[in-house]
């Protein structure tokens, strides 16, 4: 004789809005989280050595020196210059449009030199550093539109932009901080 | 709204980095080392002072523990991607440059040349 089967209830939950109550969630996650990303102003700094740098006699055209204070003040060669300025300046001295005497023969010799104290602040510093870095990145881009018909260095190939690195080449020189203003 | 907010270390200093234009990002994590300059916290400005230090991972550090903290960090990678290490510095706005520039010493010291500045994007309110 067969063993008849037994009937048994399956007892079933209803799940149907368990795709809801996921989508939600997941949704809410996605809102309410802020992976930190790390952004910054990308620098190389020079290599140490313990002997005392070579003094180098440049051709005062070609140097950009520029002197942040201790009372974060800017001096662009000689003069006070506001920060909202420095980077038409520095522009203007590295392509030197005019072919103007006083500001450098050609962008591949030109040269910024940059002194602050210890007193300076640093997001002052920064300031300063991203203005300058922004005048080359700006200068760039019209070279890669002039030459390669783009909008900016990023979109050429590398060999184009080693081209216009090679003839427009950012060239930082950073003096040792002098003494003033040290923290208190 | 910020609810979950995922750190890598509990600061020790107040490290509000400024604002700046040109950012690269960082894409590798594992070539990333991180320090932190800024003023101790009031919870430990008794153990640590007021004055500008150095955080490396948990703790407040000399400058003189900077070598041996780009050296942990180095073993860990393959010789091929030693190169790319790019050290993240997380500094205050308001830290004044005479303690940055020791740290840059130890760094180039150390021969990591690499640096990045950390800083948030600016945009036009946000000014200087």
């Amino acid at each position: 004789m067969l063993a008849k089967k037994k009937k048994k209830a399956n007892p079933e939950i209803n799940a149907s809005s368990m795709a809801d109550i996921a989508f939600l969630l997941l949704i809410f996650f996605l809102v309410t989280t802020n992976i930190v990303e790390d952004k910054g102003v990308l620098v190389r700094l020079p290599q140490w050595s313990e002997e005392p740098p070579i003094d180098l006699t440049l051709n005062t055209r070609n140097v950009f020196t520029v002197l942040v204070n201790a009372q974060d003040q800017l001096l662009v060669r000689g003069e006070p210059v506001k920060i909202e300025d420095l980077k038409t300046r520095a522009k203007e001295f590295i392509s030197n449009p005019g072919r103007r005497e006083d500001l450098a023969e050609s962008a591949k010799e030109a040269i910024i030199s940059l002194k602050n104290d210890r007193g300076t602040h640093f997001k002052q510093y920064l300031a300063v550093y991203n203005e300058l870095k922004a005048a080359y990145s700006e200068l760039w881009n019209e070279e890669a539109k002039k030459r390669f018909r783009k909008d900016t260095i990023e979109e050429c190939n590398k060999e184009q932009q080693n081209e216009i690195k090679r003839d427009i080449p950012f060239v930082l020189s950073e003096a040792e901080p002098t003494a003033f203003g040290e923290e208190k | 709204m910020v609810v979950v907010k995922l750190r890598e270390s509990n600061l020790k200093v107040k490290a509000v980095t400024p604002y700046a234009t040109e950012l690269t990002k960082l894409e590798k994590k594992s070539l990333v080392n991180t320090m932190y300059i800024g003023r101790p916290l009031s919870q430990f400005v008794n153990q640590y002072g007021t004055k500008p230090r150095l955080q490396l991972n948990d703790k407040i550090a000399d400058l003189n523990e900077i070598p041996l903290f780009l050296e942990r960090h180095k073993v860990k990678l393959p010789e091929g991607q030693r190169p790319g290490i790019t050290t993240s510095m997380k500094i205050d706005g308001d830290v004044t440059m005479g303690f940055v520039s020791d740290v840059k010493t130890e760094l180039r010291k150390a021969g990591q040349l690499k640096v990045n500045y950390s800083a948030k994007k600016r945009t036009e309110r946000s000014g200087f």
